[in-house]
């Protein structure tokens, strides 16, 4: 031991090696193997399922919903913007290209999808400047409140609209087309639904990963000292909201192809808190868990009510299923595995060599 | 001209007076320090300036800038930036990150997204953890350091926006001898491109490292001048003799 006059320099030198001694770090990242393998089985479920066709468009659908999951997961799970109406976006962009498809007669994938995208990101953002931007930093109930009123009045809108389907919605969406190529329900939906998830994923994974993403991590834990940093922190949430409204658009424009089908529904506060549970079941702030979380309560759901003795009951049971988790693994499926730093991020450069 | 330019600020909490007519400049390059007993307004004062609440009158002028009723962002884009009193890092961020993050704070949005700035902040990030002796902890979490070192951090971060003028609230808090005569160290080479003004119960910290003093009391400014005027004047050691 260094004697007690020792200056402060020796003092704060002296420490660092005990804690090294004492607390080797381990340094296991758990995510990108998580990931490999998801998109290992997402790339042979089909060759697997080739004799279920109900079960690949179960598989398609849960890539679809994945989309609204990561669509989430952007404004709660980085940007901690407790977003209860993710399925507004999702559900006017499903409208948005039934329509083009119904009255302009033109459902061209290189034309409808940016479109959807488009919708999504302009309403997205259109929400964001009103509850986001204002002088005063909104708080996160206003927040919340904000978007499941949004997604509630949408919902009861298209409910009593005519020109929109009503309550019925609309059905018979035209198919979606890739020049003379029809996209019906099937294998060929699903890789296109995979290789625009995969698309996503990794723009949303770029984010998390950029100097962006130190910026949202930050923001999530302590959003006024950021402010004092110099950072326009509202503006920040307002583009990644936005993004998150993109990816929901395009997210309900696959739904809307692929189902024939969009209704009130599917953009209500139903839907909405769905992709909140997606989220929490699976790990929110991870990516990929959210969309654990969708493939588990979809399944379940599947699954569940196709059992005649508790068909009158999976509804509670799906419910139960997040409770629980939320309750005793409020981290979700993936905090099991993935340690708390490797959910938040490290961002600089690591040196094994100090 | 002065850096900053305080005139006639007043603060009141509902009845309490917590600033009252208020003056006080700032000359660049010089560090400023901040005394008095016990709530006579000083990190009242200092909050009014990094805009963590508005004075209520007067005006606060900095680098030429009126800045009374700009945001924190705002003030902290124009050059100012403030320690808190109670420790702000963000500990579930590394070490290094916190600086990064406190670095990177003027680059636009697409450029943080592309992370254009990374690899070129590296360098100026290291250079200032090791002039706080940060950089064997720089991938620990910053709510793995001791209080001292977490002190150090947001010192470090605070530099990092490279401001001109610098904000300290009790900098040495909590902190041993040893670290505070570190603080002391790590603070002087500063005085070549920012000014400082800080707040410190420690007068014998304060008087080795600042050129001027102002020392408030009740709101006011009972005296103000450099070190070896305030340290004679008899209305400070008046009030320090008597009240602290």
């Amino acid at each position: 031991m260094l004697t007690k006059e020792a200056s402060g320099l020796v003092v704060a030198a002296e420490r660092v090696p005990e804690r090294r001694a004492t607390r080797p770090r381990a340094l296991r990242r758990v995510l990108p193997y998580v990931e490999g393998a998801t998109l290992v089985v997402a790339l042979i479920v089909p060759a697997v399922l080739s004799e279920r066709t109900d079960l690949i468009t179960l598989a398609t659908n849960v890539l679809i919903l994945s989309l609204l999951a990561i669509s989430f997961d952007l404004c709660w799970g980085l940007s901690g913007i407790m977003s209860f109406g993710q399925a507004l976006f999702f559900g006017v962009a499903g409208y948005a290209i039934a329509l083009v498809g119904r009255d302009l007669e033109f459902s061209e994938l290189w034309g409808t999808l940016p479109l959807a995208m488009l919708v999504g990101l302009l309403l997205a953002g259109l929400f964001a400047a009103f509850l986001l931007l204002g002088r005063k930093p909104p708080t996160t109930i206003f927040v919340a409140l904000g978007t499941l009123t949004g997604a509630y009045a949408a919902e009861r809108l298209v409910s009593g609209w005519q020109y929109v389907g009503a309550g019925n919605g609309l059905s018979s969406v035209k198919l979606l087309k890739l020049g003379s190529y029809e996209f019906v329900e099937g294998t060929a939906f699903y890789f296109l639904a995979l290789a625009l998830l995969i698309l996503i994923y990794a723009g949303a994974r770029f984010l998390k990963q950029s100097q962006l993403g130190l910026v949202l991590a930050g923001m999530r834990q302590n959003e006024e000292r950021l402010a004092f940093f110099g950072y326009r922190v509202q503006l920040f949430k307002a583009v990644v909201f936005s993004l998150a409204g993109l990816v929901a658009g395009l997210g309900g424009a696959l739904y809307s192809y692929h189902q024939g089908f969009i209704g009130p529904g599917n953009m209500g506060p139903g839907l909405s808190t769905t992709a909140v549970l997606y989220s929490l079941l699976g790990g929110s702030g991870t990516l990929i868990g959210p969309i654990f979380g969708a493939i588990t309560v979809e399944v379940l759901s599947y699954v569940l009510s196709d059992i005649d003795a508790i068909k009158p009951i999976w509804p509670v049971i799906l419910g139960l299923v997040p409770l629980g988790v939320v309750m005793f693994q409020p981290k979700g499926i993936l905090g099991l595995f993935v340690s708390d730093r490797e959910r938040i991020g490290s961002y600089g450069r690591r040196r094994r060599d100090g | 001209m002065a850096l900053l330019e305080i005139r006639g600020v007043s603060k009141t909490f509902r009845t309490l007076k917590a600033l009252d007519g208020v003056d006080i400049d700032v000359q660049a390059g010089t560090f400023h320090g901040l005394i008095g007993p016990n709530g006579s307004g000083k990190s009242t004062l200092l909050k009014a300036i990094a805009g963590a609440h508005f004075a209520d009158s007067g005006t606060v002028v900095f680098d030429g800038h009126d800045i009374t009723r700009a945001t924190p962002y705002e003030r902290a884009r124009a050059g100012l930036s403030l320690k808190f009193q109670i420790t702000a890092v963000l500990p579930e961020l590394s070490v290094y990150d916190n600086v990064l993050l406190a670095m990177q704070s003027t680059e636009s949005l697409p450029r943080l997204l592309l992370s254009l700035s990374r690899r070129a902040l590296d360098a100026e990030v290291t250079g200032l953890l090791e002039r706080f002796r940060l950089i064997d902890r720089a991938d620990d979490l910053a709510g793995e350091l001791s209080h001292g070192q977490q002190q150090w951090l947001e010192i470090a971060m605070a530099l990092a926006l490279r401001p001109k003028l610098l904000l300290l609230d009790e900098p040495t808090g909590g902190m041993s001898p040893e670290e505070r005569h570190v603080t002391g160290k790590l603070l002087e080479p500063i005085k070549a491109h920012c000014a400082l003004i800080i707040v410190e119960h420690d007068l014998h910290f304060i008087r080795d490292i600042c050129d001027r003093l102002t020392v408030l009391d009740q709101g006011k400014v009972l005296d103000q001048g450099d070190v070896e005027a305030i340290q004679r004047s008899p209305k400070v050691q008046q009030v320090f003799t008597t009240r602290v």
